[in-house]
């Protein structure tokens, strides 16, 4: 039995997922350092403490940023 | 006794060169010879006191924010990280700015800025730069705080606010750009304003909440250093009156070392750039004068520059002259003829 897959908006661009997929492991998938980036879902943001629980659900719009050369 | 000279001296200074608005610096050298209790003055002897002008750690205190070094440097444009950390470490500045961006997923050598930015070693300073919209503006603010919470650096309860109006001229929005401080204060944040060398905006984004207020001297990246230094003075005027230590900071358009002395040299508390050294031919070596200019504008304006006169003073004596001169000497400006030439 395949897991059911979810269809989210990711950095811009649509990706599946496994259904239950939390935000920590979406990070840690795309090898992402999550004690660099802040984490938004539905322009909502959703706390480092909160990436282990937080699932994502089909249709989220998740943005994730990081600090990059500024003035 | 000593601080009541200084200060007298400050005044008579004060009331010759330029402008009004002067108090602000009078004011600046009491508290710092207060630092000083009144046995150590007495124990430093006579000429103590200019010395200890000079030595005392002459630090900023920006919000919660106390800073021993004015200039405030950016981390963009460089060439490579390894320029910019050492340019950062040259430049001896403590705050660094940053940007908040989407984080590329497939980066080439999945390398991060702060593999070159201890956030350890240096206050981070989030921007929000491109934003052109308030809305936006403080959704950048609070993504960069919750960065800087995750990295335990102190720089998460402060922001610098840009909210730009055009690409063009990446002149602020003013009106958007109070409307973005104004919500970032009721969130909790210290907010350092971008804005331009206009003096009523200036104005209400201090009653606005503002932490700092940040007039450009020109616009962003042009390098065309401080355009209107009068737009200046009435800021720092306005501003710090009855309130002498509020930080004003000089963010933007500085071409060259010379500028960011000038900056200091009007009373600025501080100078923020980012272009003027990164795309120097010598990035690492334009910080150093960077760094060395900050230090000469500031002391400079703590030591109070001598009035402008039409003519000449000597340094030698006048008296005890062997030599003959060529013009009688009544043809020498009377010293109040001198005064009147210098207000012209």
């Amino acid at each position: 039995m395949t897991e059911p897959r979810i269809s989210i908006r990711f950095n811009g661009e649509m990706k599946e997922v496994p259904m239950g997929t939390t935000i920590a492991k979406l990070l840690e998938q795309s090898g992402i350092r999550t004690k660099l980036v802040a984490v938004e879902v539905n322009l909502e943001i959703v706390a480092h403490e909160e990436h282990a629980a937080h699932q994502v659900q089909a249709g989220d719009t998740i943005e994730v940023v990081t600090l990059v050369g500024g003035g | 006794m000593k601080s009541l000279r200084w200060s007298a001296a400050a005044e008579k200074l004060g009331d010759a060169v330029w402008e009004r608005g002067r108090p602000a610096r009078i004011f600046r050298f009491q508290p710092r010879d207060s630092i000083a209790s009144e046995s150590e003055r007495e124990a430093r002897g006579p000429n103590s006191s200019r010395t200890h002008l000079v030595t005392m750690q002459d630090q900023l205190k920006i919000g919660d924010h106390t800073l021993t070094t004015r200039l405030i440097v950016g981390s963009g444009k460089y060439d490579t990280l390894e320029i910019m950390r050492d340019s950062l470490a040259a430049s001896g500045a403590k705050v660094v700015t940053v940007a908040v961006r989407r984080e590329k997923m497939y980066d080439r050598l999945g390398q991060n800025i702060l593999d070159y930015i201890d956030p350890k070693e240096y206050l981070l300073l989030p921007n929000t730069a491109g934003c052109y919209n308030a809305v936006d503006a403080v959704r950048v603010a609070k993504l960069g705080r919750e960065i800087l919470r995750a990295l335990e650096n102190p720089g998460a309860n402060w922001v610098k606010l840009e909210v730009l109006g055009d690409s063009k001229t990446l002149l602020p929005d003013p009106i958007a750009t109070i409307e973005a401080c104004k919500t970032l204060v009721d969130a909790g944040f210290q907010v350092l304003c971008y804005t331009s060398d206009d003096p009523i905006v200036a104005r209400r984004l201090k009653e606005a909440g503002a932490t700092s207020v940040m007039p450009a001297g020109s616009p962003i990246g042009s390098g065309q250093g401080i355009l209107n230094p009068n737009n200046l003075r009435i800021i720092l005027e306005y501003l710090k009156e009855g309130d002498p230590d509020y930080p004003v900071i000089i963010d933007a358009g500085v071409g060259t070392a010379s500028d960011v002395s000038v900056a200091f040299e009007l009373g600025a508390d501080g100078v923020l750039l980012n272009s003027a050294i990164a795309h120097a031919r010598d990035p690492i070596r334009m910080s150093i004068a960077m760094k060395h200019a900050a230090i000469a504008g500031r002391e400079a304006y703590l030591a109070g520059r001598i009035p402008k006169r039409l003519y000449a003073t000597a340094s030698s004596p006048e008296e005890g002259v062997i030599t003959t001169r060529p013009y009688t000497s009544d043809r020498t400006p009377k010293v109040d003829e001198r005064n009147s030439a210098r207000d012209a």
